[in-house]
């Protein structure tokens, strides 16, 4: 486990609001939605030196996410500040979307559907090689319209991968709708219990319980923890709110975000 | 080449046990001898395509090496993006095995034809694409692709009786292997069509025409400096594959022959509109499509006396 004093979650914000801002880009809200988990992983982690083969894995299988991410690897000290100031540059390795050219990145995403079947590969690879590592991954709730989330989810639950615990980000939005209008408002958390999961229902915003959660010992089965989460968290205009997928910010959206975020205590 | 290649496996996952076999739930009477010698790395992924290339991914960022198995275009086309954004774009010895190239289940339908997968292979950054002509060179491929550190693709046939005269089970990445000689034509070839076009090359020779035979199994990387080498010193080259016309070894020698400046005439043999017609075996398909070795005998005699006539 990392040395974190306490959660992540409102350091991740900072970063990721001004980050957009900076370089006037978009997914602000998928990022926010998963601040507090990308915290949790982090925190739950074994060691994020990624020049130690033995490190937990942790896959962003909603890549679209990735600045989340990158400001999580900022706060392990994985990254500088200065790397993050190259976020969407030119010859930058920290792109809108994670690349595992980035050390800290163990698998490039950015296609729905795909990092969680790594995921699982890594999780097997360290099962065959009888090696104490987990592996963390989080999805969205839009991302298991893909069908190969479902082939995954299958095979983990089959060979039984203690060692992997997924994070759904739940926040009931996908790219240009609400999930319930576009395929249905599955019950997700049955969905996973039907695949043969160990599922844990919880507040995708309370990090403390989620990493309680992360290094609670894990049972025989793969976990899943089905997070409810806000779309935008954080940021009262944002919240639940469609077009901050694609929006960047403007001078004033940008100071109204920072000041309802909040400065370090 | 099926019992071939899997016996190749087993030899090499003897001495490597980073070696790990995949299958998206078929190989039924051919896959048996390595799950049975090696049961904790054989995974039946069940018919789940994508995420097989998926699990193949992480486990090769692990330090495996693994071949996922399935019929030509459930190991090609499926699962191509996972392809893409897996072994290709992270550098990774997975190796993609796909059975029946061509029309080898040409009963079973246009579904089952394996027929555009060496084109969408070719276009992948650092995949070796492979497609052995015969057992005995599939088995000497195998064993050279342990020295290839990135992705590979292994295009595959069922008949493991089949032979090309001349081969010898020769194979080496990035080069050509020369079957036959002749001096009027060169006929490059891919795949198990191998056996028909040596036939075909045998019957030219009766009538006169003196005939080339060469083997191109190491499709990428790509043996250009042996195509140049045999193309320049010949004014007609034909390519005969089981693969639609576009993308193949067809493409390739033409791009060769195109950048090199040979002054050499090129017929490209392969399938131009393979959907909307009528079904049957590979040899009826082979027929239908120009490819049978009596085809081959009667088009490039009249490409031959055409340009000679012009």
């Amino acid at each position: 486990m990392n040395d974190a004093s306490g959660p992540m979650g409102p350091a991740i914000r900072r970063t990721v609001l001004r980050q957009s801002k900076r370089a006037h880009v978009g997914h602000i809200g998928s990022a926010l939605s998963i601040a507090d988990m990308v915290g949790a992983v982090f925190s739950a982690m074994n060691d994020s030196d990624p020049a130690n083969p033995e490190r937990d894995r942790f896959v962003l299988s909603k890549g679209h996410a990735a600045l989340a991410m990158y400001a999580g690897l900022a706060e392990v000290g994985v990254l500088t500040a200065d790397d993050l100031d190259t976020f969407c540059g030119d010859a930058s390795l920290l792109g809108v979307h994670p690349e595992h050219v980035l050390a800290g990145v163990d698998f490039s995403t950015g296609s729905l559907g795909q990092g969680l079947s790594m995921a699982v590969g890594a999780a097997l690879a360290a099962k065959m090689q009888g090696s104490a590592r987990r592996v963390f991954a989080i999805v969205s709730d839009a991302e298991c319209n893909e069908g190969a989330i479902w082939e995954a989810a299958a095979f983990a639950a089959q060979h039984r991968l203690h060692n992997l615990a997924v994070l759904v980000d739940n926040n009931h939005q996908q790219a240009f709708g609400y999930t319930k209008d576009i395929l249905g408002s599955h019950d997700m958390a049955a969905r996973w219990r039907a695949f043969g999961w160990d599922v844990i229902e919880a507040d995708g915003h309370d990090e403390a319980a989620l990493l309680a959660t992360l290094l609670s010992a894990p049972g025989e089965l793969p976990r899943v923890i089905v997070a409810e989460t806000v779309f935008g968290k954080g940021v009262s205009y944002m919240e639940r709110e469609i077009k901050w997928h694609y929006l960047p910010m403007s001078d004033s959206d940008f100071e109204q975000a920072m000041s309802e975020i909040g400065q370090p205590a | 080449m099926r019992t071939a290649f899997v016996h190749a496996l087993v030899e090499l996952a003897e001495h490597d046990e980073r070696v790990v076999l995949m299958t998206g739930d078929l190989g039924f009477m051919a896959l048996e001898p390595f799950r049975d010698r090696f049961p904790d790395r054989y995974f039946n992924m069940g018919v789940a395509e994508q995420n097989m290339v998926g699990v193949a991914t992480g486990l090769a960022d692990a330090g495996f090496i693994p071949f996922c198995y399935s019929i030509v275009p459930f190991a090609v086309l499926r699962p191509y993006e996972f392809i893409r954004n897996g072994p290709v774009l992270h550098g990774l010895p997975v190796r993609i095995v796909g059975m029946g190239g061509g029309f080898e289940y040409g009963t079973a339908g246009p579904t089952h034809y394996g027929i555009e997968d060496v084109g969408v292979m070719r276009l992948l950054q650092d995949m070796a694409v492979i497609a052995p002509a015969d057992a005995e060179q599939a088995t000497t491929a195998v064993s050279a692709l342990s020295e290839w550190p990135g992705p590979a693709y292994l295009r595959l046939g069922k008949n493991d009786k089949l032979r090309v005269p001349g081969l010898d089970g020769r194979f080496e990445l990035g080069r050509v292997q020369e079957v036959r000689s002749g001096s009027d034509v060169v006929l490059f070839t891919m795949g198990s069509v191998g056996a028909a076009v040596v036939e075909a090359a045998e019957e030219l020779e009766r009538e006169g025409i003196s005939a080339a035979v060469v083997v191109v199994a190491s499709v990428s990387p790509a043996p250009r400096a042996d195509i140049i080498r045999l193309v320049s010193g010949c004014r007609h080259a034909v390519t005969i594959e089981a693969h639609v016309s576009n993308g193949g070894i067809g493409s390739l020698v033409g791009e060769t022959i195109a950048e090199s400046g040979a002054a050499c005439r090129l017929l490209r043999m392969g399938v131009d509109r393979p959907y909307g017609e009528r079904g049957g075996s590979e040899a009826f398909l082979h027929e239908t499509h120009g490819i049978s070795a009596p085809c081959i005998v009667d088009r490039v005699r009249r490409h031959l006396e055409l340009k000679s006539a012009s």
